[in-house]
């Protein structure tokens, strides 16, 4: 029997009376690589959120590591690392100095960060550039510092949410592979969330489909063409969620990361 | 204590490395210092007054603390922004810590600016009547930094964008530094002036700063040092209330 490293179980959050996620049911076993897809606004981020603690679920229960979500924070915030949609870093700071901040935040011991840090780095070839400022550093790399980071508390559970998006084919190869690795090799548990189907298609174990806060479909990628009676997983996805474009919410963050990389600084 | 040495380090290299923000800082308590203490200085004479640039140190270095510290929260909409704060937010640290290490950051921050000037008025002729009580006035300078860096920290965690950020700071710290007493003695003024400063935080800490650098007093050390710490407790309560408030 695997052991179960996410099981989210009637999970639902509402905001005002609008429902984001309703009644979502899930597990992910150890090692396991996890897509979870869906248009924009059908509740990928907002249950990305509520995994990692950021937002309280209506109601449901959650766990991660074995750790309940809703009463035991830190055991779980100790054991997941989070690639975030949008950049955050700090570009003030230089890459050493993220990590380092890193560290002290997850109360590594210092001994052992150096080690870690420089191993990490030099993995995301970011050593040679440690003293430079985040700043100064392309979309790309920015990615692969944040990567690093991710992974320096050595989390069992790895959480991605769209991390290819904006970066080039090498990048995202270079990227998708060395994720591979980590859940082969130190069977590191993956969740991720993309719209780049082919992806989700030749990376992950098992896929769920989202959309209108409600799981529409679970399985690999050759059960749900089986399903929808098609040739592709893009097939499958479209006839699952239909042709219309959705818009994402606006709130002021959002307009303001979007003027922000409007301007290239993201 | 490591978390709170490790972001309050954070603020303190950010502030060095926005060069722009040093010059800034300091252009505006020097012009207040030169052309108010030179603009006015003889009318003060006058007026049986003594040095007006002397009188005015104090005050100008407790409204610089006040204008840096209070511009402190916008790192907050900064983190926001730039994503920094879901960062500390998933990490396995309370906010209280989060919130109390960036504070203290912005309040050595400001510290260091009241100091600065204190420097510069010292070319400008000002001497403190006994240097030992300066412990004194760095220590009315870090209550009051850390206070309104809390405070900030608070309003930069409500509000969502620098506009909103601007008005409720130009809104409030421009009333509390003019009726404050840091540009004019409180012992002459009218008495609606006099009862407004009493329930102005500012005031305390302008009299405890002239009290332990020019030796003029208007409220006493007791009252300034019971004022400002009641401030500490409250603004410190507020910043910390309104930071674990934060939704992603």
């Amino acid at each position: 029997m695997p052991e179960i490293m996410i099981k989210a179980e009637h999970l639902t959050k509402k905001f005002g009376d609008v429902t984001a996620v309703n009644d979502v049911n899930f597990s992910v076993e150890k090692g396991e690589i996890f897509a979870f897809l869906g248009p924009n606004g059908a509740g990928k981020s907002t249950t990305i959120k509520m995994l990692t603690t950021l937002l309280r679920p209506t109601s449901g229960t959650l766990h991660l590591a074995g750790f309940n979500v809703a009463n035991n924070k830190d055991g779980v915030r100790k054991s997941f690392g989070i690639i975030f949609q949008d950049p955050s870093v700090d570009e003030e700071l230089t890459a050493y100095e993220n990590m380092q901040l890193h560290g002290d935040m997850y109360g590594i011991e210092k001994s052992i960060l150096k080690t870690r840090i420089r191993e990490l780095l030099e993995l995301v070839e970011l050593w040679d550039r440690r003293q430079y400022r985040v700043k100064t550093y392309s979309g790309g790399m920015k990615r692969r510092l944040e990567i690093a980071r991710g992974l320096l508390h050595h989390p069992k559970v790895l959480f991605l949410d769209e991390p290819t998006l904006g970066l080039d084919t090498q990048t995202r190869n270079l990227l998708w592979n060395y994720i591979k690795q980590l859940s082969e090799k130190e069977s590191m548990t993956i969740f991720f969330t993309t719209h780049y189907l082919e992806e989700a298609e030749q990376i992950a174990g098992r896929i769920a489909i989202i959309d209108h806060g409600q799981i529409i479909a679970r399985g690999t990628s050759k059960e749900l063409e089986k399903q929808t009676d098609t040739k592709s997983l893009e097939d499958a996805y479209l006839k699952l969620t239909g042709k219309e474009l959705r818009d994402e919410g606006e709130d002021p963050n959002a307009r303001m990361r979007l003027r922000l990389r409007a301007r290239g600084r993201s | 204590m490591r978390v709170v040495y490790a972001l309050w380090l954070r603020q303190i290299r950010r502030y060095f490395r926005a060069r722009s923000r040093l010059i800034g800082a300091i252009g505006q308590p020097l012009l207040f210092l030169l052309a108010l203490g030179y603009g006015l200085g003889s009318v003060f004479k006058q007026a049986g007054q003594g040095n007006y640039i002397h009188f005015l140190v104090p005050g100008v270095m407790a409204q610089t603390v006040l204008f840096s510290a209070v511009f402190f929260g916008i790192n907050i909409i900064f983190d926001k922004q730039f994503g920094f704060l879901k960062e500390t937010l998933v990490a396995p640290v309370s906010r209280f810590k989060i919130m109390i290490g960036s504070a203290l950051g912005g309040a050595t921050t400001s510290v260091m600016q009241g100091v600065l000037v204190f420097i510069i008025s010292l070319f400008l002729g000002f001497r403190p009547y006994n240097w030992a009580l300066l412990v004194v006035s760095l220590l009315v300078l870090a209550m009051l930094s850390t206070a309104l860096a809390c405070f900030s920290s608070g309003v930069g965690s409500i509000v969502n964008d620098f506009q909103g950020f601007q008005a409720i700071n130009q809104f409030l710290i421009f009333p509390l530094f003019f009726l404050s007493g840091a540009l004019y003695p409180l012992n002459h003024a009218p008495a609606a002036l006099r009862y407004i400063a009493e329930v102005n935080p500012i005031s305390y800490a302008v009299d405890a700063l002239r009290e332990s650098m020019i030796n003029q007093v208007h409220f006493g050390y007791t009252k300034d040092f019971i004022a400002l710490g009641i401030t500490v407790l409250v603004l410190m309560a507020f910043g910390v209330y309104q930071f674990q408030r934060i939704e992603a």
